[in-house]
């Protein structure tokens, strides 16, 4: 069966730094609408972190490993709301991959169901409240499909990207009632949500480090 | 951008290393950051620690010290601290009396200082949050995040370190801390916006004939924005917001010892009433002067005086800033002789110092 690799997953981590970074100012911008103008600066502090250790996250052949330290190195590092919501979703992702050196989709929809789970966990949000969860809990239901239909990796990645864009896109015309955008009220609405929107950036970045855009 | 720094970076540290500098009886941790008592406490004391974003200064390092605070994690500016500051900064504070967050309702705060609750607990050091939730702009919590933590916070960390330096224990604590926030309430309003170092623009644009009335420490949002107006306008408009407002009653989390786990509680604050005695705080948003606070002291005791309020201990100055803001807040604390034994007690911290 087809998998995707160690050197795959480090791979996305690593690239998911520079993405981040990239879109530094529009996430903080998008912050600055809604919030406190310092998602982009977390999310950037974080993920530097997760590239100074990426030596040593790649020594470990062991998934779960990698994760588990990923999760820990953003909770010690993001602060804000973000930095226990990724933190978690990391920490959970990696409890179900157990001496996991690859991953079939089923492993990849397990890791991040559990994921996901830790988010609402953590931050008592379910789906319609303007949050990341909006853009992660419909790209796993999405994974979860393509477990069920027997879908190539390829396939299980650009449907689940195609849900968590949906799901983000969502977001605009959401009222916030979770987090910092909440204290707006009505005037919440027409701003996309900045952490659904970091959370679509990490996952195009997961799917564009296994399947070359032209292959 | 014009600010009194060197490098972005380096703004919290180097405030903390003039801290130090400046005040022999703290002492800081950089890797993780916060800052703590210098001395070891007595044996059994609980241990009082808060944090939060920094940018609010003095709170809360500058209220580290004897009658007050044991310890404070400073996150970066406006951005909650991490769970790992939190949980190395108990270990190093506790004294087997327990450890007590004070953590602001932010969602970023209250998840971060969790997070070093449940680590700490599962260690066997017994640790309990208490939040704080007084800002009256926020009318609702089903549909927000809820009641932001804003000034109840100083005159709370004063009431409750000064119990914990008396010997209360944990569940003690908790107790007061509780009551004092079910009993605060505060509105702060803004004359200018700030502007957040990394930023290096302001956090939100305000024209230069107009105000935000219940706006948040970071810049919130408020209730409405006005036009300027006067001293005594401004201090009504607040004053009544607080005094008008009516029973508030949430679901706050505190740690279950019994379940080994979180558990929901209702904490209703009574409305204020005539007859009540309150301690008041009239605070600096960091860039106000005195002399401005002086007025709105003056109508705040005005108004309270024809309410039947008695104003019986007083704070005018900056205590809970947002960096470089204009603006103030008011916050009510209903005292008792409980409360007002605990105001008065010494404290020697490098923000607030009486009685010693
Ligand atoms: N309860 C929650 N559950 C899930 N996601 C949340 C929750 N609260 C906030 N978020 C997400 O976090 C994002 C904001 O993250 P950010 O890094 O800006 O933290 P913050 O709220 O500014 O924290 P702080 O106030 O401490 O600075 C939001 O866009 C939203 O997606
Ligand atoms: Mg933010």
């Amino acid at each position: 069966m087809e998998t995707i690799k160690q050197a795959q997953v480090i791979n996305w981590l690593e690239k998911t730094a520079h993405v981040i970074g990239e879109n530094k100012d529009y996430l903080t911008k998008l912050d600055s609408d809604i919030g406190d103008a310092d998602h982009g600066f977390n999310m950037e502090r974080g993920f530097n972190k997760v590239l100074e250790k990426i030596n040593e996250l790649a020594a470990s052949e062991d998934l779960q490993a990698v994760l588990k330290n990923t999760g820990m190195t953003l909770l010690s590092s993001i602060g804000g709301a973000s930095g226990p919501l990724y933190g978690s979703f990391f920490l959970q992702a990696a409890l179900p991959l157990e001496g996991k050196t690859e991953l079939t989709v089923e492993d990849l929809a397990n890791s991040f169901g559990k994921g996901v789970d830790g988010i609402k966990a953590r931050g008592r949000a379910s789906k319609g409240e303007k949050t990341m969860i909006d853009t992660l809990e419909p790209a796993i239901d999405a994974l979860l499909l393509s477990v069920k239909n027997k879908d190539s990796i390829e396939t299980a990645l650009s449907n689940m990207l195609a849900a968590a864009e949906e799901g983000m896109k969502f977001t605009i015309d959401m009222i916030a009632t979770k987090g910092r955008a909440s204290y707006l009220g009505d005037r919440s609405i027409g701003h996309q949500d900045p952490g659904a929107t970091s959370s679509f950036l990490i996952l195009k970045t997961l799917k564009e480090s296994i399947i070359q855009p032209n292959s | 951008m014009k600010k009194l720094i060197n490098k972005i970076p380096d703004v919290i540290t180097e405030q903390m290393q003039g801290m130090l500098a400046a005040h022999p009886e703290i002492e800081i941790s950089l890797e993780p950051k916060y800052i703590k008592r210098a001395s070891a406490t007595r044996k059994g004391k609980v241990a009082i620690i808060s944090g939060g974003g920094s940018g609010h200064e003095p709170m809360h390092g500058g209220f580290v010290g004897t009658g007050m605070l044991d310890a404070a994690c400073p996150g970066e500016v406006f951005t909650s601290p991490t769970p790992d500051q939190m949980y190395e900064c108990a270990k190093a504070t506790q004294n087997e009396g327990g450890v007590l967050f004070l953590v602001k309702n932010y969602t970023g705060d209250i998840m971060n200082f969790e997070m070093a609750a449940e680590m700490l607990n599962a260690e066997g050091i017994q640790t309990q949050n208490i939040i704080i939730d007084d800002d009256v702009a926020v009318k609702d919590s089903l549909y927000t995040a809820g009641r932001r933590g804003v000034g109840t916070t100083v005159i709370l960390e004063k009431i409750v370190g000064a119990a914990a330096e008396a010997g209360y224990d944990l569940n003690k604590c908790a107790d007061l801390a509780r009551k004092v926030n079910s009993r605060g309430r505060s509105m702060g309003m803004a004359l200018t916006s700030c502007i957040v170092p990394a930023a290096g623009k302001p956090n939100f644009d305000i024209d230069e004939d107009e105000i935000e009335i219940g706006v948040g420490i970071h810049g919130e949002p408020g209730r409405k924005r006005i036009s300027h107006t006067t001293a005594d306008e401004i201090t009504q408009m607040l004053t009544t917001a607080i005094l008008e407002d009516k029973d508030y009653s949430r679901i706050l989390r505190e740690w279950s010892f019994s379940n080994n786990g979180w558990e929901e509680k209702e904490l209703t604050s009574d409305a204020f009433k005539s007859g009540d005695q309150m301690i008041a705080l009239v605070n600096g948003m960091g860039s106000t002067p005195i002399s401005e606070l002086y007025t709105v002291y003056r109508k705040l005791h005005e108004i309270c005086s024809a309410k039947k309020i008695t104003l019986a201990r007083n704070l005018v100055g900056s205590y809970i800033t947002a960096l470089d803001m204009q603006g103030c807040s008011v916050t009510l604390v209903r005292a008792d002789d409980e409360i007002l034994k605990f105001w008065d007690a010494p404290v020697l911290t490098p923000g607030l110092r009486w009685g010693v």
